[in-house]
């Protein structure tokens, strides 16, 4: 065929100009490929290098500081499959593991909300298949701008039929997650979706092609000319108004096909067809050629004519950048390939041999014959160029840190003090979120034992033996913008404190690092702030990273976004049987306030949603404390000593206590020692509120001195109201109205 | 032992929670699927939940058309037991095996929630275990739960008490009558809007009230 750029043409036209810059690479980098190959790259191997070398592909601003998660991570025994891999997998015992990771698909989903989420959770479940794992539940953190905003009114309810739509198409359980209000979030929705799997130990599988002679199998759907040059362009570049003009480039899921995608490789992975498989994510087959060959016998030839195409006037530089979803790779053996195609088209899915492992060590590809692509598959999949790029502390900050909140009126009368009860436990951040999570199926699949508003979701992975497990997905912008170290440890803190709370033992970390522009010093100095601050805060409560992703770029003209790393935390249940539940459901149950408070209102929930305030300091950080506390919660939950358990977070010890209640539908009657002002709404972290059975009270007392966690007994669950003796009372009526009418109103 | 056969359709989405369910209620549960022409001898049939075919043209619409409705079908009108629950009662419902349609939820989205119903026909092959106005708490969880039917219909099935269930507290999804589920004339084939299966376990449910329906196939069967 004319036309078509080839090697032998560009050895012949060494001078012709080419888009390297439309492509999003810089000079340098065009130059660095020029050295490799020592020709210039045809415009397929252009393609290749420019999605492979993107940010959002090669991690080349964040890669010299996520490097410390490796570094700096605690020993353990429980990693099975470490960082590197679509997803780490953790031993969970009994011969199972687990495996889960979060993804952020920030800038899709402000562009198309619906479909831009939906290809969220597409894209993450498929990494976990790609490991071999059985998808079993997704959470999602979410971040709008102004609850009131109107342009909220277009992205929030997109995103969440995006989700639901997806999710619940696939017959995945969405079993918690967050949803947070902020104007810095206006044009920049943070939509970040994570999935859990679960396999068997000696089911695990690694992207690899190895064998020479193996077939490479690329089956699911056919390739169309979704989000082409979504990955470097679209994913890579921030906001502006060519937004609009970029609407095509945002691809559109099937998750029908995907539901049949999981469960064609679940059957191919048990009849042992496949030696190595990797999911088609951004940059397609770009990507997934050239990790499998990298990561195996080191070359691949791959005819891209023979890719099964949507569109057939599709030109190869298009094929390898597509970014179609619902397709994966395989490497097969010859002997299995007939009975891996007889297991698609059981399926109904499509699957087409279009290429063969070599020990060439080049990654060759032909299109009617002529060769356009011939490279080293590793200079493309690892050997990017990686920058130490300028740091610098935002000129800002320290005058935020002095805004301290010190300075905002407090309430003081009973009157005042009771409406702030009410106005956190409405405020947008704190409300209800059933409006968004009544559009999810937490039901399917029949495992699910918590799901939101929970402390974290659980779930059942052994029917006999009840052994499951725990998920919760944090973060906090404001304490992060406060204090980027601190801020990345809070999360983790918040995560940590949730597993722990329903009795689980946290085990692993997962991360989404939402940020700014990596070429504003100010954000890089955030992002190794933070980073550093979670390794830290990983290699202090002993419980490693496995794997994570990077979301630049989320930030308007020069102003990015409060810098946000969202945190999962995953914990084991030897038995789910033995949760604790956070509803206080049990009348006459003591009510035992866990942990230190002190007077701690920096980037509070108080001072955002009273007086629009960010400034001070965030609460302290205590991790030895969190450990403390996380060993009460669940040596008491496995003896079953408590009929409900609540962290504290936002909105402190009140909006806990409403939580709780309203969970359980009974009233809560306390009593505050100190500053009742400080004791109701300081956000302290290492703390929960407890209600103990009557029978175990001696006991829990005795596991709290052990650990050394102040425990406060404030009062006792019963009656209709929120009681503070001698202060205020709030019919549970008034409060129920109040935190479940916020979102229902503005979104009607 | 009962045998319940659980179809797979491309989409099924709860299959294994009706075989489940099954299994707690004491029956044995058997994996039917789409593509195959045998029943495998079954004793009654459970079209489970999900999006078949991504409910794509419209739920149930195309998952009518597959290999083993040929044999689901014909043995229906004879008598074989057949319960359909969510999509399963689309497949019903288009299959023509029970009257009226499932229509888009009137507010136009999926809705997930614990629902209130009141078991108004203790009579079928599936409710047996139930008393006449028991009212039960089980998931509802659907996009296009809205039963429809002409006024006509609607009138018969009312007037023969082949109303099987109804919404109690709120209506979900715009359903006339607040119907939930139906029944066939002879009570053997029921659809449900409402998922029992996610009501065996007070551990993963909101309540056990949804092993009823599975321990009135089983232990009919027994007896029978």
């Amino acid at each position: 065929m004319s036309g078509t750029d080839n090697v032998a043409l560009a050895l012949r036209t060494p001078e012709q100009p080419q888009p390297y810059k439309e492509l999003g690479m810089n000079e340098e980098e065009y130059q660095k490929v020029r050295d490799i190959l020592g020709r210039r790259p045809t415009s397929s191997e252009l393609a290749i290098y420019s999605v492979m070398w993107s940010e959002h592909c090669s991690y080349k601003s964040s890669k010299v500081y996520l490097r410390q998660f490796g570094e700096k991570a605690p020993k353990t025994d429980k990693l099975l499959v470490g960082m590197g891999e679509n997803a780490g997998v953790v031993d969970v015992g009994q011969g199972w593991a687990v495996t889960f990771k979060v993804e952020s698909h920030n800038h899709p989903s402000f562009v198309e909300p619906h479909q831009g989420a939906a290809t969220g959770v597409g894209g993450i479940v498929r990494d976990i298949i790609s490991m071999g794992a059985r998808p079993v539940a997704v959470m999602d953190s979410l971040r709008f701008g102004a609850a009131d905003a109107p342009d909220t009114r277009r992205v929030l309810p997109g995103v969440v039929s995006g989700i639901g739509g997806y999710g619940n198409c696939l017959g995945l359980p969405n079993i918690g997650g967050e949803t947070v209000f902020d104007p810095c979030y206006q044009d920049n929705p943070l939509v970040n979706a994570l999935c859990i799997g679960v396999l068997r130990h000696e089911d695990i599988h690694k992207a690899s092609a190895s064998g020479v002679g193996n077939k490479v199998v690329l089956y699911g759907s056919y390739t169309g000319p979704d989000g082409i040059g979504g990955a470097s362009v679209l994913a890579s570049a921030s906001f502006d108004e060519e937004s609009q003009a970029k609407r095509p480039s945002v691809q559109v899921g099937d998750p029908f096909m995907e539901k049949l995608l999981i469960e064609c490789s679940l059957e191919l992975f048990q009849r042992g067809l496949v030696e190595g498989i990797q999911d088609l994510g951004a940059a397609g087959v770009s990507c997934a050629t050239t990790e499998l060959a990298a990561g195996g016998s080191g070359g691949m030839d791959v005819r891209l004519d023979l890719v099964p195409l949507r569109d057939p006037n599709l030109l190869p530089e298009e094929i390898l950048m597509s970014e179609s979803q619902e397709r994966m790779m395989a490497v097969v053996t010859p002997e299995n390939v007939d009975e891996f195609m007889a297991v698609c088209a059981r399926y109904e899915v499509p699957a087409t041999v279009i290429g063969e492992v070599t020990d060439t060590g080049r990654l060759v590809m032909t299109w009617h014959d002529e060769v356009i692509v011939d490279i080293p598959p590793r200079t493309a999949a690892h050997d990017g160029p990686v920058y130490e790029r300028p740091v610098a502390v935002p000129a800002d900050q320290a005058q935020l840190q002095a805004d301290t909140p010190g300075r905002l009126p407090r309430p003081s009368t009973r009157d005042e003090l009771r409406k702030t009860v009410l106005w956190l436990a409405g405020s947008p951040n704190l409300a209800s979120k059933e409006w968004i999570t009544a559009q999810y199926d937490r039901y399917v699949l029949g495992n699910t034992v918590l799901a939101q508003p929970e402390n974290a979701g659980v779930v059942r992975l052994d029917d006999e033996t009840g052994l499951g497990v725990a998920l919760a997905l944090d973060g906090n912008g404001r304490y992060t913008r406060l204090d980027p170290y601190a801020g990345a440890q809070l999360a983790l803190s918040e995560a940590y404190r949730n597993v722990a709370a329903t009795g689980a033992q946290p085990l692993a970390v997962t991360n989404c690092l939402n940020f700014g522009s990596p070429e504003d010093p100010g954000v890089m100095w955030q992002f190794a702030q933070a980073t550093a601050g979670l390794a830290d805060a990983c290699l202090a409560l002993g419980i490693p990273v496995t794997g994570g992703n990077v979301s630049f770029y989320n930030q308007t003209g020069s102003t990015p976004i409060n810098p946000t790393p969202v945190i999962g935390v995953l914990g084991v249940h030897a038995d789910v049987r033995r949760r604790t539940a956070m509803a206080f459901a049990a009348e006459g149950h003591k009510l035992v306030l866990l942990g230190a408070t002190r007077e701690e209102f920096g980037g509070s929930e108080w001072a955002h949603v009273m007086y629009g305030h960010l400034g001070g300091l965030p609460p302290m950080v205590d991790l030895p404390a969190e450990a403390a506390l996380g060993s009460v919660l669940i040596t008491a939950a496995q003896e079953t000593l408590l009929s409900g358990a609540h962290d504290l977070s936002d909105g402190g010890l009140s909006q806990a206590l409403v939580e709780a209640s309203l969970r359980g539908g009974l009233g809560v009657r306390v009593a505050l020692q100190g500053d009742p002002f400080t004791e109701l709404f300081s956000e302290s972290v290492a703390r929960a509120v407890v209600a103990v059975r009557p029978e175990a009270e001696a006991r829990f007392v005795d596991i709290c001195q052990q650990a050394g966690v102040p425990f406060t007994t404030i009062g006792v669950v019963g009656g209709d109201s929120f009681t503070v003796d001698g202060l205020f009372s709030i019919p549970l009526h008034e409060l129920r109205e109040a935190h479940t009418g916020t979102l229902p109103n503005l979104m009607a | 032992m009962a045998r319940v056969g659980v179809i797979t359709f491309p989409g099924s989405l709860d299959d294994r929670d009706a075989a489940r369910a099954v299994r707690i209620a004491g029956g044995e549960p058997v994996a039917l699927w789409h593509a195959d022409t045998s029943l495998q001898g079954v004793d009654a049939v459970v079209l489970p939940g999900g999006f078949s075919y991504g409910d794509y043209l419209r739920a149930g619409a195309i998952a009518r058309f597959a290999p083993l409705m040929e044999e689901v079908i014909p043995a229906a009108k004879a008598g074989l037991p057949v319960l359909g629950i969510c999509n399963g009662f689309q497949v019903l419902a288009e299959a023509h095996l029970l009257p009226g349609a499932l229509m888009p939820n009137a507010e136009g989205h999926f809705v997930c929630r614990d629902q209130r119903l009141r078991v108004e026909n203790a009579r079928t092959a599936w409710t047996s275990e139930y008393v006449q106005g028991q009212e039960i708490v089980v998931p509802l969880k659907n996009m296009d739960g809205r039963f429809t039917a002409s006024a006509e219909t609607i009138e018969e099935l009312e007037s023969s008490g082949r109303v099987v269930a109804r919404y109690m507290d709120v209506n979900p999804n715009g359903s006339i009558n607040d119907i939930a589920g139906v029944t066939n004339e002879a009570g053997n084939v029921v659809g449900l809007m409402p998922h029992p299966e996610h009501a065996v376990e007070s551990l993963t449910g909101p309540t056990t009230d949804g092993l009823g329906f599975f321990t009135s196939i089983v232990k009919g069967l027994i007896n029978a």
